[in-house]
């Protein structure tokens, strides 16, 4: 008989994790993955497989681990996700795979991410990298290392084309490695999970911006028969109130590229400095606002709070995020909408001005619309604000790719099953053309996009 | 690639550098930076591209060792590797039509502002110059600005060359004399910029700054760089660096390069002579 509920997640106890920027979800062990994996019950028809976005066989890598074939097991995970240690980390199985668990339908549906991350942890301890493999194909250029960039790269690599990344930053990896905290993701795996990636015949060229250093037709010269953008969703939103430049006030995008990226939750040795108020205020209750909240709290913050204008239910983020914040002693003021970001003489932040709202008929997006109750103002008293509430896509693309179709908000336009362009031989996927979405789909976008790019040079000859 | 092939002392703290970097030097255009990371634990910066060779493949940067970053880029020698140095970032300065032009350079931002120059006189323009130090030995860039000017005036603070006073001060010179200015491009400290803008707003001169804004990425992904114009708020990284004087918010922009003045300090007395890289 299955039992009703998953297998609890081993963590690190809050106390000490709020002090620490190591992993907070330590891992399955060899005997608990195998006794979630049982709890599978091996569907004919598994639902679990339609809602995972590169159609990993789910009850075939789980009945591997049932078995304790560990090394099948990771063989069936990695011929559809190159990066399953990632993947199982941070997908939303909640909205994914696991939702359409038929175990989920009475009790708890199986860990399906938990499992895949198990697997791909033991890869890496216990399977020696196979080394670096050359491919000598029609050259194809790769712009931007997020999840959408590798994967299409490491799928035409496979195929034997000759790819090469061009990636805006020192290190590869785009939101895995500035957006998304170690203790979330791990950075050390992050850089191994990309490195068996890059073995597979890859080339890397960090330090490049498309559209500064060369432009897309500059490849197309340099010999490059097609080329992919998985440039992602970088250019951070505000708020546009009042008070916003004040100095203590953050892109949650900046905020997190200082930590992650560079390393300044160990400055001084690291160079790169950080300001952390003692109560900081987030706005937004996306990922990217529990990750900014979460890290403030490890960077000393006594009061963390989540300022949101809807309430609980309407929350993007990821439900383990919410609920690790949670435990964290994250405060959430919901139903609550900043108003005005008030400072001193000097310029540094000291409140912010919210308003509460109430909700009231669904809007366009099919949530209750929040509205302001009139004279319901309040001033929370902070000394750090961080801006959470969305990002947009780089305009550096566009504005040197005439040619390149985009929409009014600057997505570039892109078919959803090839990611085609209006520019012949340009492809794009993930968060350049969705706009900020999932780890999983900017991968599943990445692999249709080789499987185009690959008939395209077939079709061209 | 980022090797160093030439280096320079200008004065005490005040360096330049010769850099083989192919792929930029193709592309630079006045008023673009590059962004700089020079040790494994160190910041990005950004730098001006003070000059470039498109067929020797290199750029040259010059720069004050203000803190950490710039101290440990200027202990590299000739023959050491920047570890990463990207660009040519940020948009080409754009030159109005005009028939004469006065430049003016404060302090390392005669760096900056000998490539507008020197564009705006290859294009037939009439440049006239006025580059201000603290005192003389802190003066660079003379011949070179010269070659590229009609004619070219020097201010000193202490007045150990030059006239005795702010490059303001020369300035409302030229134009009290009658002299017809189309623009004036100022590139310096925030400070100098803020007062060259207040003095040519009262007699309508169009107004050309390049601001050294806080930089992480300088690709338009954080908005550490923002700055008010107006009502509105731009990215100087992607959107600049050089921007219109009149309508900028400067005292904003003074107030947030002091954003991380204490931290700042904790870096600088722990560096010290830094590993360095070498190619291999
Ligand atoms: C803080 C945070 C937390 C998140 N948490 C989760 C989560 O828990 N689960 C989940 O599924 N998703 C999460 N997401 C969303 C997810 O990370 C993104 O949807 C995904 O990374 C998009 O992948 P991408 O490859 O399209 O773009 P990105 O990951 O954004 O990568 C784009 C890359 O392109 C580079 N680039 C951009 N412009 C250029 C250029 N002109 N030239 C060269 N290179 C360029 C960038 O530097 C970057 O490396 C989170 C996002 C953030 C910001
Ligand atoms: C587009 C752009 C172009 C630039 N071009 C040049 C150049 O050609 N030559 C050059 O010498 N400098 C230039 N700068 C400034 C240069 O980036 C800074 O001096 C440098 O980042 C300081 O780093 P640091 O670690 O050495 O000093 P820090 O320890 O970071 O700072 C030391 C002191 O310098 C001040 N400071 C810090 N950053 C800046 C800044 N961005 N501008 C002004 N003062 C600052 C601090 O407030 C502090 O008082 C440019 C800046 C920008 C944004
Ligand atoms: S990749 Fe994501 S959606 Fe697919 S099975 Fe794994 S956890 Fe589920
Ligand atoms: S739906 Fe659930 S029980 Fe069925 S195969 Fe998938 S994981 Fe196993
Ligand atoms: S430096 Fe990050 S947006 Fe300009």
């Amino acid at each position: 008989m299955s039992r009703t509920k998953k297998h609890p997640m081993p963590c690190q106890p809050v106390e000490e994790r709020i002090k620490n920027f190591s992993e907070v979800a330590l891992g399955y062990d060899e005997q608990t993955a195998i006794a979630e994996a049982k709890r599978c019950i091996q569907c004919k028809n598994p639902r679990c497989v339609q809602g995972c976005p590169v159609g990993i066989d789910i009850p075939q890598f789980i009945q591997k681990i049932a078995e304790g074939d560990f090394e099948s097991s990771i063989e069936i995970l990695k011929s559809k996700n190159s990066l399953p240690a990632i993947c199982g980390r941070v997908c939303p199985q909640e909205d994914q795979c696991e939702k359409l668990c038929v175990v989920g339908i009475k009790n708890e549906p199986v860990a399906i991410g938990r499992l895949e991350r198990f697997v791909a942890d033991w890869e890496r301890v216990n399977v020696k990298p196979k080394g670096k493999q050359v491919t000598e194909g029609k050259k194809v250029a790769v712009v931007g290392s997020g999840p959408a960039g590798l994967t299409c790269a490491g799928e035409l690599a496979k195929m034997g084309y000759k790819v090469t990344i061009f990636e805006a930053f020192h290190q590869p990896g785009g939101v895995l490695m500035y957006g998304i905290p170690e203790f979330r993701l791990p950075k050390k795996i992050v850089e191994e999970e990309i490195n068996s990636l890059l073995d597979l015949g890859v080339e890397l060229k960090t330090n490049v911006v498309i559209g500064q250093t060369i432009t897309i037709e500059e490849l197309f010269a340099e010999g490059y028969e097609a080329v992919f953008i998985g440039s992602g969703a970088g250019l951070p939103y505000f708020l546009n109130i009042p008070g916003e430049n004040l100095n203590g006030v953050y892109s949650a995008n900046e905020f997190l590229t200082r930590v992650n990226l560079m390393r300044a939750y160990l400055h001084p040795d690291w160079h790169t400095p950080i300001k952390v108020g003692k109560k900081v205020a987030v706005v937004g209750a996306g990922n990217v606002a529990m990750d900014a909240a979460r890290t403030a709290k490890r960077l000393g913050a006594e009061e963390v709070y989540i300022v949101y204008r809807r309430s609980e239910e309407e929350m993007p983020a990821r439900e383990e995020e919410v609920h690790h914040a949670k435990e964290e002693g994250i405060i959430f003021k919901l139903l609550t909408n900043p108003v005005e970001i008030l400072g001193n003489e000097e310029g540094w932040v000291t409140g912010l001005k919210c308003i509460k709202m109430e909700l009231g008929e669904p809007d366009s997006s099919g949530r209750r619309r929040p509205i302001p109750v009139e004279g319901s103002e309040f001033q929370l008293d902070v000394d750090g604000v961080i801006i959470a509430v969305g990002q947009g896509p780089n305009p550096l693309i566009p504005r040197s790719t005439p040619s390149l179709e985009t929409s009014k908000w600057g997505n570039i336009i892109a078919d959803e099953m090839t990611g085609k362009t209006s520019m012949e031989g340009v492809f794009a996927g993930g968060d350049v053309v969705t706009g900020a979405a999932t780890v999983i789909k900017a991968m599943g976008a990445g692999k249709n996009a080789a499987i185009a790019i690959d008939q395209y040079l077939k079709n061209k000859g | 690639m980022n090797k160093i092939l030439e280096k320079k002392v200008l004065a005490p703290t005040l360096k330049q550098i010769v850099v083989n970097a192919p792929l930029i030097a193709r592309k630079a255009k006045a008023g673009q930076f590059v962004i700089l990371r020079v040790h494994e634990r160190g910041e990005r910066f950004p730098l001006t591209i003070a000059d470039y060779d498109r067929e020797k493949g290199t750029i040259t940067l010059i720069f004050q060792e203000v803190g950490a970053s710039t101290k440990l880029l200027g202990n590299l020698e000739v023959g050491d590797v920047i570890l990463d140095l990207v660009g040519p970032l940020g948009k080409a300065t754009k030159h109005p039509h005009a028939k004469r032009v006065v430049c003016i350079g404060g302090g390392v931002g005669v760096a900056p502002v000998y490539p507008e120059a020197k564009e705006l006189y290859e294009n037939g323009v009439e440049v006239i110059s006025i580059i201000g130090a603290r005192n003389k030995d802190l003066l660079f860039y003379v011949d070179e600005m010269k070659k590229v000017s009609k004619e070219l005036y020097i201010t000193t603070d202490d007045g150990s060359a030059g006239r005795k006073g702010f490059v303001t001060d020369a300035l409302k010179d030229l134009i009290l004399s009658g002299m017809e200015i189309d623009c004036v491009i100022a590139i310096g400290p925030m400070p100098m910029m803020k007062a060259v803008s207040n003095l040519t707003k009262e007699y309508g001169i169009y107004t050309i700054v390049s601001l050294n804004s806080l930089m992480v990425d300088g690709t338009g992904m954080c908005g550490g760089c923002r700055v008010t114009i107006g009502n509105e708020v731009k990215f100087a990284c992607i959107d600049g660096p050089a921007f219109e004087a009149h309508s900028i918010d400067f005292d904003e922009q003074m107030r947030r390069l002091r954003m991380y003045q204490e931290e700042e300090k904790l870096v600088d007395c722990k560096c010290g002579e830094a590993e360095k890289n070498v190619e291999n």
